[in-house]
């Protein structure tokens, strides 16, 4: 699995057991995380989910009401945001209007009272890196979304921070843009080599550009891990809802064995078996089992086997040209979905109300107890 | 073709043309008369510049000038200073007590009649005079002091509403970066809010040369405001030198207001070209970044369509349908 943060190195940056109290509601709620140098980490969650009051605290704009902030084996907690080693990418990338692109990227230089040529010359090379040699004399309303956006990146490297802090990063970007804009990103920040720790809600930019990604909701960590993690082993309900869309079925576990476990769900007219034993012996037999649509097949034939299988008939389609979504009202009721890749032009394919069959292997199937 | 010849006879029109007149017609008269050879303001005994060098030989008159220039210069200065440090309490500090009580109280003085203002300031005036002797005497500083208390206010409405306007996270990038507060506000702020300064110093400047009702109550023997010659001279008998001396400060007016003007258009037309010169760059840096994908896509679409004689489609047939 490719992992470049999984190095067993001391973690550059320690959040240990942070919270934030505005007012009455608790914005982060005891949140400790470990980075390790060099990775690019998401923190992943919807408005109002504390990943931002989180980033603001790493930034030093607001005070964590308990806990610490540990940089490079330094206490940061209650350092000012001026005397922070961390640089951060604005989302509205809060250029300074009054000075050109060359000045915006040597503000942060010249607050380090750098001697003048070591300035220029360290200017210069950020304008290379970010590829606005030809835009350096230009105002920031001289520029487009995207070159404002390589401006803030170069003024937030230019210090070389220990940390790099994105907000939002293709928050302000146009949907065609982001994309390259993302990997175009994600190359300088790993040329530079520098640890980032971004913020967004937009799953796409967060599995694209993070090495680990940590899902939050409501001040909490859900579940931190490699895209691939989160998204095939989620954790739990909130998890597996958060990331794409999935299938969930209420059930109870009928047979537990070491190779294999039965399923039985009020959902299903086959019970759902998977071909190996789950982790952690479960004290309540009532769990819910989820199927992400990619992984559910939709046939017109009985599946030969006696379990992993559902009838039922197309209540809707909606084709997206690379897939086609299949939602599926099952004889319980419940409508689930299925991806089916169009890879044939024309291919005879069950249409509106036609009476299928739902099914998935023996290891797509995953049980999750909260 | 009726209706078109008689447009310039509208409704709309005439209205425009009656409050020109009433605006200006006063004005105008005013200025026609400045040239009046007699020393009866109504009575026309042909053209005559006299009045204007009979003004320029009056050294009351230009020492009223001059001192009124003074202080609406210096007021105007503190009133900028005291009003941006009172708009940076009302804007950025987290909300303390009274803080609602602090905002309305900066701006009261905006109702408050100017005769109230006044008497109160002398009464101030004369009480500290009495107790530790500060100000000795009523004069320019005590007209300076009661111009600061009122065009302040005023600048702090101008100021406060744009600094509220003003990205607050401009100022944390300089922060992050490693400015200090200090700094990010005379760095970043400031220049961020320089048009509202500007205006809120040509307000105050207005204001204080205009005041009357105040200064006459906190003046003393020494100190003669313009506008306190003009009214006093008036009430003595008009002298056509005032109708010389309000015709000068109209064309000083608008001159200014003209420069003002013409700067701005300046800036307006320059603004346009690079925004045109921006637009052209970035449209030819992604036509050089993407090539075309749509465009290929559109046209493939467009011969398949060309191809394939329109089939009559069944909703339900559409995802078997051949295109």
């Amino acid at each position: 699995m490719f992992n470049p943060g999984s190095s067993k190195d001391q973690p550059i940056l320690q959040i240990q057991s942070v919270s934030k109290q505005f007012d009455d509601s608790l914005a982060v709620d005891h949140v400790s995380l470990d980075i390790p140098k060099g990775e690019i980490f998401a923190l992943l969650g919807a408005s109002g989910s504390g990943k931002s009051t989180l980033l603001r605290m790493l930034a030093g704009f607001e005070k964590p009401t308990s806990g610490r902030i540990i940089l490079n084996g330094q206490d940061i907690t209650h350092l000012p945001p001026y005397e922070r080693p961390i640089n951060m990418m604005f989302q509205s990338y809060a250029l300074f209007p009054h000075m050109t692109v060359e000045q915006n990227i040597a503000y942060g230089l010249k607050q380090d009272k750098l001697p003048k040529e070591t300035i220029g010359q360290k200017v210069h090379e950020m304008l290379q890196l970010v590829d606005m040699s030809q835009f350096a004399r230009r105002k920031p309303h001289q520029l487009s979304g995207g070159q404002r956006q390589r401006v803030a990146l170069a003024r937030s490297l230019a210090k070389q921070p220990k940390l790099l802090l994105l907000d939002e990063p293709m928050g302000a970007l146009d949907k065609k843009l982001r994309t390259r804009m993302q990997l175009e990103l994600v190359d300088i920040i790993e040329k530079v080599g520098v640890t980032c720790l971004m913020v967004t809600h937009d799953q796409e930019e967060a599995m694209t550009m993070a090495h680990r990604i940590a899902i939050m909701d409501a001040g909490w960590i859900v579940q931190v891990g490699s895209p691939t993690d989160i998204y095939e082993t989620p954790n739990s309900r909130m998890a597996a809802e958060f990331i794409g869309s999935i299938n969930m079925f209420e059930g109870r576990i009928t047979q537990d064995e070491a190779d294999h476990v039965v399923i039985e769900s009020h959902l299903l007219n086959a019970p759902v078996r998977i071909g190996h034993g789950i982790a952690t012996a479960l004290e309540n037999p009532d769990i819910w089992v989820a199927v992400r649509p990619e992984k559910t097949r939709v046939t017109r034939e009985k599946p030969a086997t006696d379990n992993n299988w559902s009838s039922g008939t197309i209540d809707d389609i909606a084709y997206l040209g690379t897939h086609s979504v299949y939602y599926v009202k099952l004889d319980s009721g419940k409508i689930i979905q299925a991806n089916m890749a169009n890879i044939e032009r024309h291919g005879d394919r069950p249409t509106w109300n036609d009476p299928v069959y739902v099914s998935w292997e023996e290891s797509s199937p995953v049980v999750l107890n909260s | 073709m009726r209706s078109h010849r008689n447009k310039r006879f509208t409704f709309s029109n005439s209205l425009l043309i009656i409050g020109l007149l009433f605006l200006y017609l006063p004005m105008i008269i005013m200025i026609i008369y400045s040239f009046n050879e007699s020393r009866l303001v109504t009575v026309w005994a042909g053209f005559s510049t006299k009045w204007y060098g009979e003004l320029f030989a009056d050294t009351q008159l230009l020492q009223a000038i001059g001192m009124s220039l003074e202080i609406a210069f210096w007021s105007s200065c503190m009133a900028v200073v005291l009003g941006t440090m009172a708009a940076f309490v009302m804007t950025r500090y987290r909300r303390f007590r009274g803080k609602t009580a602090f905002s309305s109280m900066i701006t009261a003085p905006l109702v408050m009649p100017d005769v109230i203002t006044g008497l109160s300031l002398l009464l101030l005036f004369v009480a500290m005079a009495n107790t530790i002797g500060w100000p000795a005497e009523r004069g320019m500083l005590t007209i300076w002091i009661a111009h600061v208390t009122f065009c302040a206010a005023y600048a702090t409405v101008v100021i406060s509403s744009r600094l509220r306007e003003v990205d607050r996270s401009i100022e944390e990038a300089a922060m992050d970066l490693g400015a200090t507060p200090f700094k990010t506000f005379f760095q970043i702020t400031l220049p961020g809010i320089a048009p509202a300064l500007a205006a809120g110093w040509l307000l105050s400047f207005t204001l204080s040369l205009d005041d009357l009702v105040i200064a006459s109550f906190v003046s003393g023997p020494g100190a003669t405001t313009l506008p306190m010659v003009v009214f006093s001279s008036v009430r003595l008998g008009i002298s056509p030198k005032i109708n010389a001396l309000a015709t000068l400060i109209i064309l000083a007016v608008s001159l200014a207001a003209f420069i003002t003007w013409w700067f701005m258009r300046r800036q307006e037309t320059r603004r346009l070209q690079m925004i045109n010169i921006k637009d052209y760059e970035a449209d030819q840096m992604q036509l050089s970044y993407e090539p075309s994908a749509d465009q290929t896509n559109t046209r493939r679409v467009t011969s398949t369509i060309n191809v394939t004689p329109p089939k009559n489609c069944h909703s339900s047939d559409k995802h078997k349908t051949a295109i």
